[in-house]
């Protein structure tokens, strides 16, 4: 207990009152952070999880599309296929506040409408497994981005969720007991010194009280 | 208006050409930390990486985790599924709660 460091007056008795009462404010307001903060945490997760899952597996899918493609096609030729996209996509991001968290929106736009202009090559050197690998990964793409979005989010949620955790516990089991400790030792102090303080007066009264009787015994005995 | 990247052996992100992401084929790790850096910096809110690449560029990764962007998603390459990309959600459950209790043990 730290309590040998502070002195035990009134003024120092109310400062310790306030902090108490701001701590166990503070650790109220936090935990109902944190548990909101967890419960959003976890519902985002789960999709995370299952989004993962279903992008790992279709890019899996994907890739063998592309071995396929690249089997059949010579390096060259493919190389000249890709070699100048008409598509592009853009992002727009935005940020959503959860809890005081920022976490990330993202909405993206192709440059141009057709769906069509994934393909950027002539089909009459390329093989048709080209066509479906690029398709493949066109009907992935918004999985994906949303994958990034929810991804993102999760970590930066899981950073905040350590942070208010930490402090929860900081509050809970350091400043609150703390503040508690300190109170606690002030008021038995200053009881302290009242009753020392009454005692003193009441042997100063009695005191007192004799020596008028002695002077009185001594007026009366004249 | 942010654009999108995909970084990892050019055989397994060539296809994303097409989509019109943009597309940076790293073979070592000193290139792939260059890259890496100025993409972050540049105007890319999303990086797709390769699991492989993903591995030799740990600490970079790590230290754009906790930061808004850009964001870097794992992404299988054509090597095959390494479980790099699935251990990053596992990483942030662990965080947040203090143990694994999405995937309680598997893989």
């Amino acid at each position: 207990m730290a309590s040998s460091q502070i002195i035990p007056t009134r003024m120092e008795l109310a400062k310790q009152k306030k902090k108490l009462a701001t701590a166990t404010r503070g650790h109220k307001l936090l935990k109902d952070k944190r548990d909101e903060l967890m419960r959003q945490f976890l519902d985002l997760v789960r999709e995370n999880k299952a989004l993962r899952e279903k992008v790992e597996a279709a890019l899996q899918a994907a890739n063998k599309n592309f071995v396929l493609a690249k089997a059949s096609t010579s390096d060259q030729v493919l190389n000249a296929a890709l070699l100048a996209p008409k598509q592009e996509v853009y992002l727009e991001t935005d940020t959503r506040n959860v809890m005081s968290v920022d976490i990330p929106v993202f909405q993206y736009k192709t440059r141009t409408a057709d769906a069509n202009d994934i393909y950027s090559y002539g089909f009459a050197f390329t093989s048709s497994d080209l066509d479906g690998a690029v398709k493949s990964l066109a009907d992935l793409l918004p999985d994906m981005l949303r994958l990034a979005e929810v991804e993102k989010s999760c970590q930066l949620m899981a950073a905040e969720i350590e942070k208010t955790r930490r402090r929860v516990n900081a509050l809970e089991h350091v400043m609150i007991p703390d503040a508690q400790a300190k109170i606690k030792y002030i008021k038995m102090k200053l009881d302290e010194n009242e009753r020392s303080t009454q005692i003193r007066l009441m042997k100063v009264k009695d005191m007192m009280l004799e020596e008028a009787r002695q002077e009185r015994i001594a007026a009366d005995a004249r | 208006m942010y654009k999108v990247a995909v970084m990892g052996d050019y055989d397994s992100i060539y296809g994303f050409a097409a989509l019109g992401l943009s597309i940076f084929p790293v073979d070592d790790k000193e290139q792939g930390q260059k890259i890496l850096k100025d993409l972050a910096a540049g105007d890319y809110a999303v990086i797709y990486m390769t699991e492989s690449l993903a591995a030799k560029l740990q600490e970079e990764v790590d230290e754009y985790r906790e930061q808004m962007k850009p964001a870097i998603i794992l992404i299988p390459g054509i090597s095959g599924n390494t479980g790099a990309g699935i251990a990053q959600v596992k990483k942030s459950v662990e965080q947040a709660v203090g143990s694994d209790i999405i995937f309680n043990g598997e893989n």
